[in-house]
């Protein structure tokens, strides 16, 4: 891309036309269209006609920008002067009528803009660059189809309570409500999907709202936030200035309960304790709590099990981490769960995937819930001892109330736990030969050896996403990348891109199956416009493969409209002038890895992996913890698997 | 059971329907919604009964606060408070038949707002029993009621007392904000209490 900020001879044409009329008709009344001959219906297919750059050269509003000193711009001017004020440098987006002025606009700045190939891809985009580098993403599209684009990756942000601010072209303030061409009510559609949104109607109002955005997906339990921006609010001209355009201070929050005595009632469950168990969630990643967590559970020798977003938070190969918890945690974690009388939920929300059904979850524990969210208290578990606010904080009160002299001198809990770790050991697939198949655990673990639990790896949904979870180790917070709350296919490659345009220093691998990575092909041809070192791995089993096993388990094998087609990928990493490698068995698992992180430029490795080979363990939706499904014993060649142990 | 929550909102377009929203995504039933302009300027002071279960009360405030326009949220329902309604009833009733309603209207002490030809209208405040119980003696006299327009209930606690969130907000106006998790004021108990 040419750099877009000193492009003065565009600048000094431009400087002679007149500024953009203020179109700006605020009033209470509701104009209507079609009594007002001017204001026409037509609400952006003129855009480039009809909006003039303020007259300043860019150097001059860079200048004000970093200066902090008020300056008159267009709105369009103001959306990029107040992204750049709050420290953005790269956006996420696709151009369209409504939101033209803004793109035109975006020359006079320091800011790069990815072009996507789906506004769904901007949004998990920005997903995937906020997850990796814990700033806020930002993606951008025009009004209408660009709009409803963003449902998906609102969503899923929302879901996971990821911080991004998706900026949305609208027709004119005069129309709206008309059903003008490419009008949708996107702050209706996204209500119940965003942390808040926003309609500005008025130049003047975009860099308070945009500012007051970035506070809000960054506070207290972090969000999505939609900001929608009339064409005629971007044509229009106001004063801009950043530091005045602050947010007013967050209103404390009434809930607060880690009051002096329920931290005491806390360090005394827990000092009490004989079969703890820490809970470590996704809020530990967030709230930067990893060192406080490792000091509550080293100083009294307390195993840790983390959730699937958790993942990172807690470093897989310290001798207290249990692994991931729930649907497909290990036998061992979920039995640990069950036998404890204490657990500690630190920044997690007792989802329906980590518990099984409620009436026999960890009969025997009292619950402390540590937690930023009031409304997550009891609303799926009881909890025992509430403690709420930042984790980090919170456990910064809790832990000199806990001494190591509390800590049992020889842990019979911890032996427990080991002795079934060691029983789980014989069903592990690491440890059972391949016999010629190329198991995709197999390949998780391989690239977790290969990449020395160094890479970001980005993860789709399905089979793959459990295997990736259950064999990738992950020593570090921000180092998987996934779609956990609303489990969303098509995830892991535009979300590879935004962490790779975070962490552009950083290894990154996209792991997808072959149904999910077809969901969102398009932005491969964003890595190579982009020229991203990024490396992909297609686990390709010829199926839904998550939907094949529940049917396998659950619908008698009647495998209905889960064996999927698919191209061949690396031809189709080819067309797009990305190199690629098809492995088929594990003897070409290293080399072909080898090969992708040596390559300068992405590259995409095909795996061809075991058609029906299922996740195990695996607990059914509904059932209780410790009714679960295990790998037969007997190895993992589906031909050996004998009946009686599904 | 019903819950009652008295909710202080920001007076701005769209707020009405985040709160509701929140009630359908609960899937829980709205009694009675009333709504008008507060104290402090550019606020809002709502009034909403829902019908829940009686430990789905925490989560709905929790929720409701969650909500960025809303600035405090206060789940009534344990508090001594005063509630009220106002209702405007509307009477068939001609010179002939409607002496008998002036009676009822002054035992009800309830007024006549309005005389026509056919009909007369009543304005009667009250908590709700003493509206449903006006509504029924005139249907047990027989008299047809045409029409009833309610605002719905709404609630003030009694006595003084402070806001957590008001008296934090005005505490981090003056500058030394209070960062200590669970260190803001519970509010004054209630000094008067009168009975209805
Ligand atoms: C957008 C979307 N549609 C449908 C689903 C339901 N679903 C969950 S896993 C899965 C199969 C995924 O198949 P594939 O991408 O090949 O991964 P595999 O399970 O084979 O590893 C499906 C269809 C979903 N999670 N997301
Ligand atoms: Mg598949």
């Amino acid at each position: 891309m040419s750099d877009p900020r000193h492009d003065k001879t565009v600048e000094n044409q431009k400087a002679e036309a007149s500024k953009a009329e203020a179109t700006d008709r605020a009033g209470d009344q509701l104009p209507n269209p079609y009594q007002d001959p001017q204001m026409g219906l037509s609400t952006h297919g003129d855009a480039l006609a009809d909006y003039q750059p303020s007259t300043h050269p860019a150097a001059e509003v860079e200048h004000a920008v970093e200066a902090h000193q008020p300056i008159s711009l267009t709105g369009a001017e103001i959306v990029w002067a107040t992204l750049e004020g709050e420290g953005v440098r790269e956006v996420f987006g696709y151009p369209g009528g409504a939101i033209l002025p803004v793109y035109d606009a975006l020359r006079k700045f320091p800011i790069k803009h990815i072009l996507v190939r789906h506004e769904q891809g901007a949004t998990h985009m920005a997903d995937g660059y906020a997850r990796a580098s814990g700033r806020v993403g930002v993606a951008i599209a025009t009004s209408g189809p660009g709009a409803t684009n963003m449902v998906t990756g609102l969503a899923t942000a929302m879901l996971d309570s990821i911080p991004i601010v998706c900026i949305t072209g609208q027709v004119s303030s005069k129309v709206l409500g008309s059903d003008a061409f490419q009008e949708v009510d996107i702050t209706g559609v996204t209500l119940p999907i965003t942390k808040h949104n926003y309609l500005v109607t008025k130049a003047e109002d975009i860099a308070p709202v945009l500012r007051e955005a970035f506070a809000v997906a960054q506070a207290g339990r972090p969000g999505p936030v939609l900001v929608d921006i009339t064409k005629d609010a971007q044509q229009a001209t106001a004063s801009f200035d950043f530091a005045a355009a602050a947010p007013a201070a967050r209103r404390p929050h009434p809930m607060l309960s880690a009051s002096y005595d329920s931290i005491t009632d806390a360090a005394t469950l827990i000092r009490a304790a004989k079969r703890p168990v820490i809970l470590s969630g996704h809020g530990v990643i967030k709230a930067k709590a990893t060192e406080q967590v490792l000091t509550l559970s080293e100083r009294l020798q307390i195993p840790v099990a983390t959730t699937l977003l958790g993942l990172g938070g807690y470093p897989a190969s310290h001798p207290l981490a249990l692994g991931m918890m729930g649907m497909h945690g290990e036998s061992w974690v979920n039995d640990a769960i069950q036998k404890s009388d204490l657990l500690i939920a630190c920044g997690m929300r007792f989802d329906d995937r980590v518990t099984g059904t409620l009436a026999t979850y960890a009969p025997h524990a009292k619950k402390i819930h540590i937690e930023i969210d009031p409304a997550e208290i009891n609303k799926n578990v009881k909890a025992d001892v509430a403690l709420i606010g930042d984790l980090r904080e919170v456990l910064e009160l809790l832990l000199p109330h806990i001494y190591q002299s509390n800590a049992p001198a020889e842990s019979a809990w911890l032996r427990e736990i080991n002795e079934s770790k060691g029983e789980s050991a014989v069903r592990d697939i690491r440890n059972l030969p391949d016999l010629g198949h190329l198991y995709a655990a197999h390949v998780m673990h391989d690239l977790w050896r290969v990449t020395e639990g160094n890479a970001i790896v980005a993860t789709d949904v399905g089979q793959h996403q459990m295997w990736e979870a259950q064999y990738y180790r992950h020593e570090h917070p921000r180092t998987l990348i996934t779609s956990g709350g609303l489990g969303t296919m098509g995830f892991a490659l535009p979300a590879g891109i935004g962490a790779k345009v975070a962490c552009p220093d950083r290894e990154v691998w996209v792991i997808a199956g072959d149904g999910g990575f077809q969901m969102t092909a398009c932005e491969l041809s964003t890595i190579a416009q982009e020229q991203l070192d990024i490396n992909i791995a297609v686990i390709n089993n010829g199926y839904l493969g998550m939907v094949r096993q529940w049917q396998e388990f659950f619908y008698e094998k009647n495998y209905a409209s889960s064996p999927i087609l698919s191209p061949d990928f690396v031809k189709l990493a080819e067309a797009h002038g990305i190199a690629g490698a098809t492995v088929r068995s594990r003897s070409e698992v290293d080399a072909a890895m080898t090969q992708a992180r040596t390559t300068r430029g992405p590259f995409l490795i095909n795996f061809l992996v075991e058609k029906e080979e299922s996740v195990y363990p695996m607990i059914p939706a509904g059932a209780a913890l410790h009714e679960m499904i295990r790998r037969p014993a007997a190895g993992p060649d589906p031909m050996l698997e004998s009946s009686e142990d599904l | 059971m019903l819950h009652t929550f008295v909710a202080l909102v920001e007076d701005k377009p769209g707020v009405l329907s985040r709160v509701s929203l929140l009630f359908r995504r609960l899937n829980v039933n709205i009694y009675s919604l009333s709504v008008g302009r507060s104290e402090r300027v550019g606020t809002s002071r709502m009034t909403i009964i829902a019908e829940a279960s009686a430990t789905a009360s925490h989560r709905i405030a929790a929720s409701l606060y969650k909500l960025e326009n809303v600035i405090s949220v206060e789940d009534v329902g344990e508090q001594a408070t005063v509630n009220r309604e106002l209702a405007l009833i509307k009477v068939a009733a001609t010179p002939q038949t409607r002496s008998h309603i002036f009676e009822l209207v002054e035992v009800f002490r309830a007024r006549i707002v309005d005389l026509a030809k056919e009909s007369l209208m009543i304005e009667l405040t009250g908590v709700e029993s003493k509206i449903e119980g006006l509504i029924q003696v005139l249907e047990e006299s027989g008299d047809e009621v045409l029409e009833v327009a309610r605002t719905g209930r709404m609630v003030m606690r009694r006595g003084k007392h402070g806001s957590r969130v008001l008296g934090a907000m005005r505490l981090a106006d003056a500058g030394d904000a209070p960062r200590e998790p669970g260190t803001l004021d519970e509010g004054e108990p209630t000094e008067h209490r009168f009975n209805d």
